[in-house]
């Protein structure tokens, strides 16, 4: 027998899911092999060069309170930094960076490079070694063996990936890269609920061809907000993005060419979102439309492909050039490479619980794209949370599980894991119930804390943390410490009402215009304070009455959320359920109370029930 | 953790009501209506109050957190049964800061968690749950309701739409949304609110249909309002005598008047009592006919019974017509002269409050209502005073969740849904 190389886990895959999982883990103290088809490529952004925006910023900024690499990566290689929703309050902004590919993928590398126990294989992965439900390692295509305690498995688009381009199709994963039948042969046979989806890519432009003199442009936020809490301003230098509009001609050259698409040719059988619709789409459902707005984004500082952003298409490439040149500045346009749609399974993510684990198969992870997500922030995101709980596991730990309550990964681990997907998710703030307590600016207050207890959070940022933390309390302190009659206020220039009732300065934060010049007039200690923490204190003030008013149900949340239902509850015997509810639950099945109580129709009574037979069971186990 | 208060006896009529309040900010509620309350696990004697009215008096109890039936701080009224005077401190109870009406089973939940009952017990209530539930089901079938839950369908369709607007706004910022949307949502805000105004106005009549108007026979003593009720509900429920005095207490005859449900009310006869027993029933049969919706006033030798003060809708009559014709309209038990005029009058003040009644039939569904339309009012107030979309938002959110019990469960996917229909997203 052959020596077997042992890992505690192994991560398939190299794109933000596999990294960011493979990170986790190491920093954890795990031994991680990393198996990828082309370790040059890890890091490769394959679809649009952004990072950040709505929500997705959010789920950035989470990554990096938990000490991953997306956040500082995408500082790195960032030539456009723009807060999104300035003119909204602090919940709902965003931070969003322009990156530069190759800056991006090299930063990804590099970081990675600095984890120790973190080994990078090349190779595909063809089997997975299980026996009796338990996972103990994955099989390459060279027939090697590798052990392993946990195996997280993200395959992107990668499993029965089929790429189309007009009327042109064949397998692959993303543009370049082979399709991973192997593997998908392989989890087929585990029997995984899965279904198809389609996403889409723009052609690529010449930057060096395209008329910017003609076009609106898009600098970057004068004052740029980065990704990671540890990043202080931009490294390299900035650029300008441009603006331009598809028009009548465009639309009409696409809809003359509807049927040689892919997409209404027939050809594509996957649900592609709706928030990110193919210029077909486009023009099909929004016909009264006359325009559409295109942003085109430089991918690099020393590359001059633009990605068209709002031109994603499955129509053949001669179609894509004369619509393309249709458009105000891109008349004499030169595609880099066309546009395509890409077609794959997923699986479907209630077969998952909400540490990522699969089911039933003990040791498998699944995270990314594969679980029906799109998006590099989303990606990373599970992938934290798929690697901290394959080390966990390694280890015979308890699972990491987060709530709905305190994060944007609760959100959509919760949503993915309980109402599975119709279509590729996206995070969207919309999601959030408890939107404006899991802001952008204070992930590193809800999960850094949590992210250093387990070990997923290094001595550096912990560090960074804990000096921002006093920071803040000192402040909080010396704002809190007096209080001022409202004539004192009015006095100071602190607009409130004379209600007679006394505030202190911290309270007054929530009014928008106090300065910190008007604060350090009524407390002169409150000059000292760095203007940052000023600045965090506002954002908490301008909520606070909301957040209150939100405690007691996000408390009730979090309790529910805590109370477990067994896996195999039988919820088609439980006496006094209505027929309609019966039937629901056993559809869904959840896992906890609280998602028990997001059914419709499911009152508290019904409830109770519940809860009283998950005891009951409860019971019986403990005594079997 | 939010605290609950139900009535906790049965619906409708009897001596006792108990209304029970549970949870962090019981004692505050309770100290809302009656001032002082007892110390633990002692009763006492209170006058509920509401603002400057008072509601009933009563008898209060109240438990610590960790030495009551749900574990947690609770609160006892038990009122004198009657809709009026439940409706009246339910109400009260609602205007309370954290509080909010109990959903079935509610109660049972919490002393579960609180390890107040067992696993056993709680079992025990199985069939009790199963009928609550099923209660709830046919809830929302019947008639009146099935029509309340239309209504709110269609708020929460206009909320919906309203809310999918703003979000677009938040969400998709950088996308082709109309930027300002906020005379938009105003508009569709402005409809619901106005909508659920009207639906609680008629509230209180709609309560009435359910539960029965109260009619209330009030006169001096020995007047015949016993001999009077006893003609009108065609048996003798009231012991006649004619010894003054004889009704000590508060009699009650539920009758159908013209398809009205109703209640008559006899009361001992209003004066200066001298038994201390009577006194007491003369004090609570004043406080009763004060909170009927209607009063029958009977006048003998032209003089208004002791305290009495007839209001525009109060019915005034000659007492004992059967006896010297005198002025104005008459009525006589004995004989049964007037009657058939009388009941008509009833039946026609009655009938015309009914054409404007509303959906809105229960305590639970007005509590819901009127927090959904609070918080609308302050989304509007928000959007005037040009509040960040988020925050506005929330209120919209809010709202929804208020009315969650009567429309449904708004999921984000249906304002992502009207979001994704209305607008292009997706550059």
């Amino acid at each position: 027998m052959f020596h077997v190389k042992q890992f505690d886990v192994i991560v398939i895959g190299g794109g933000h899911a596999g990294t960011e999982a493979a990170a986790a883990a190491a920093r954890m103290g795990s031994s991680v092999g990393l198996v990828t088809l082309d370790p040059a490529k890890i890091g490769v952004m394959s679809c649009n060069p952004a990072i950040g925006g709505l929500g997705k910023g959010h789920l950035v900024r989470e990554v990096d309170a938990l000490d991953g690499i997306i956040g500082r990566a995408g500082d790195a290689a960032g030539i456009q930094f723009r807060l999104l929703n300035r003119s909204k309050g602090p919940a709902v902004q965003g931070p969003r960076v322009q990156a530069d590919r190759s800056l991006f993928r090299a930063a990804v590398q590099d970081l990675l490079g600095k984890l120790s126990g973190l080994t990078i294989i090349r190779g595909e992965v063809v089997d997975l070694v299980e026996r009796d439900n338990r996972i103990s390692g994955v099989v390459l295509a060279d027939g090697t063996s590798l052990g392993a305690r946990a195996v997280v498995l993200t395959a992107g688009t990668f499993l029965n990936g089929v790429i189309h381009i007009g009327d042109v199709s064949r397998p692959a994963g993303r543009v370049g890269d082979a399709a991973s039948e192997k593997l998908a042969a392989r989890l087929a046979a585990l029997d995984l609920p899965r279904g198809r989806l389609k996403t889409g890519t723009p052609p690529r432009l010449d930057g060096r061809t395209i008329d910017w003199g003609r076009l609106e442009r898009q600098p970057g936020d004068e004052d740029p907000v980065m990704l990671s809490f540890l990043s202080s301003g931009p490294v390299v230098p900035q650029v300008v993005c441009g603006i331009t509009h598809t028009n009548g001609r465009t639309h009409d050259i696409v809809r003359a060419n509807l049927g040689r698409s892919a997409m209404y040719g027939g050809r594509i059988e996957g649900v592609g979102p709706r928030y990110c619709p193919s210029i077909e789409d486009k023009v099909v459902r929004f016909a009264d439309k006359e325009s559409h707005q295109v942003f085109l984004e430089p991918e690099g500082l020393h590359d001059d492909t633009v990605y068209p952003n709002g031109l994603s298409t499955s129509l053949p490439a001669d179609v894509q050039e004369a619509y393309v040149r249709s458009i105000r500045g891109l008349e004499q346009v030169r595609l880099t490479a066309p546009g395509y749609a890409v077609e794959y399974d997923y699986v479907d993510p209630r077969a998952l619980d909400r540490s990522l684990a699969v089911r039933g198969i003990e040791g498998l992870y699944f995270a990314g794209q594969v679980n029906g997500t799109t998006g590099y922030e989303e990606a990373a995101a599970q992938g934290v949370v798929a690697g901290a709980n394959a080390a966990r596991h390694a280890r015979g730990e308890a699972p990491i599980v987060l709530s709905r309550t305190e994060s944007y990964i609760g959100v959509m681990i919760d949503d993915l894991t309980v109402r599975g997907v119709t279509e590729p998710y996206r995070m969207f703030t919309s999601r959030a119930e408890y939107r404006l307590t899991l802001r952008a600016d204070n992930a590193d207050q809800r999960l850094t804390p949590m992210g250093a207890a387990v070990g997923l959070v290094g001595a550096a940022r912990l560090a960074a943390f804990d000096k921002k933390i006093a920071t803040l309390e000192k402040a909080r302190r010396v704002l809190s410490a007096r209080r001022f009659s409202p004539q004192i206020l009015a006095s100071a220039g602190i607009p409130v009402s004379a209600d007679g009732r006394s505030r202190n300065l911290l309270e007054c934060l929530g009014f928008a215009a106090v300065s910190q010049e008007t604060l350090a007039v009524l407390e002169p200690e409150a000059a000292a304070i760095p203007p940052e923490a000023v600045s965090q204190l506002r954002r908490e003030a301008l909520y606070a009455t909301f957040v209150e008013r939100q405690a007691s149900s996000a408390a009730a949340i979090r309790r529910d959320e805590g109370q477990a239902l067994p896996e195999d509850m039988d919820f088609g015997s439980i006496a006094g359920l209505s027929e309609e509810l019966r039937g629901k639950l056993m559809r869904i099945r959840p896992a906890n109370l609280a998602q028990a109580a997001r059914i419709e129709g499911m009152t508290p009574a019904a409830l109770l029930l519940l809860l009283t037979r998950a005891r009951r069971e409860n019971a019986q186990r403990a005594r079997a | 953790m939010d605290t609950i208060y139900a009535l906790s006896t049965a619906r409708g009529r009897a001596g006792i009501a108990v209304v029970r309040v549970s949870g962090p900010a019981a004692t505050a509620a309770g100290v809302a209506l009656c001032g002082a309350l007892p110390s633990p696990r002692t009763a006492a004697l209170r006058t509920l109050r509401r603002g400057g009215d008072v509601l009933d008096r009563a008898m209060v109890l109240r438990f610590s957190a960790g030495a009551s039936a749900t574990g947690e701080d609770v609160v006892e009224f038990h009122l004198h049964g009657g809709p009026a005077v439940v409706a009246a401190v339910l109400g009260a109870l609602a205007a309370v800061p954290g509080l909010r009406p109990a959903e079935p089973g509610e109660f049972t939940r919490r002393a579960f968690e609180n390890g107040r009952m067992t696993l056993t017990e709680v079992e025990g209530l199985g069939d009790l749950l199963q009928a609550e539930t099923e209660a709830q089901r046919r809830q929302a079938m019947r008639g009146f309701d099935g029509a309340l839950r239309r209504a709110a369908e269609g708020w929460r369709g206009l909320l919906i739409e309203a809310a999918a607007l703003l979000e677009a706004t938040i969400d998709f910022v950088e996308e082709d949304v109309p930027v300002d949307v906020g005379p938009t949502v105003r508009a569709l805000l402005a409809r619901v609110v106005l909508d659920m105004e009207r639906e609680l106005s008629g509230f209180a009549v709609a309560e009435r249909l359910r539960d029965g108007f109260e009619v209330a026979i009030v006169g001096a003593p020995n007047v015949g309002k016993s001999t009077l009720l006893n003609r009108l509900a065609g048996r003798d429920a009231a012991i006649v005598s004619s010894e003054a005095g004889t009704t000590r207490d508060v009699i009650e005859v539920r009758m159908d008047l013209a398809g009205l449900p109703v209640t008559l009310i006899d009361t001992a006869g209003l004066r200066e009592a001298s038994d201390p027993v009577e006194a007491i029933g003369v004090a609570r049969g004043r406080d009763r006919a004060q909170a009927a919706d209607l009063r029958i006033i009977l006048v003998e030798d032209g003089r208004l019974p002791e305290g009495v003060c007839p209001s525009a809708s109060d019915i005034v009559l000659r007492a004992k017509a059967d006896g010297d014709p005198g002025e104005g309209e008459g009525v006589s038990g004995a004989t049964g002269a007037g009657v058939d005029a009388l009941l008509e009058r009833i039946a026609s003040i009655l009938s015309a409050r009914v054409a404007v009644g509303g959906l809105v039939t229960r305590e639970r569904q007005r509590a819901a209502v009127f927090r959904a339309k609070g918080l609308l009012e302050s989304a509007m107030i928000g959007l005037d005073r040009g509040q960040v979309a988020e925050l506005v938002a929330e209120d919209i959110r809010g709202a929804l969740a208020a009315i969650e019990a009567l429309a449904g469960r708004v999921d984000v996917e249906m304002v992502l849904g009207a979001v994704f229909s209305q607008f292009c997203i997706g550059k």
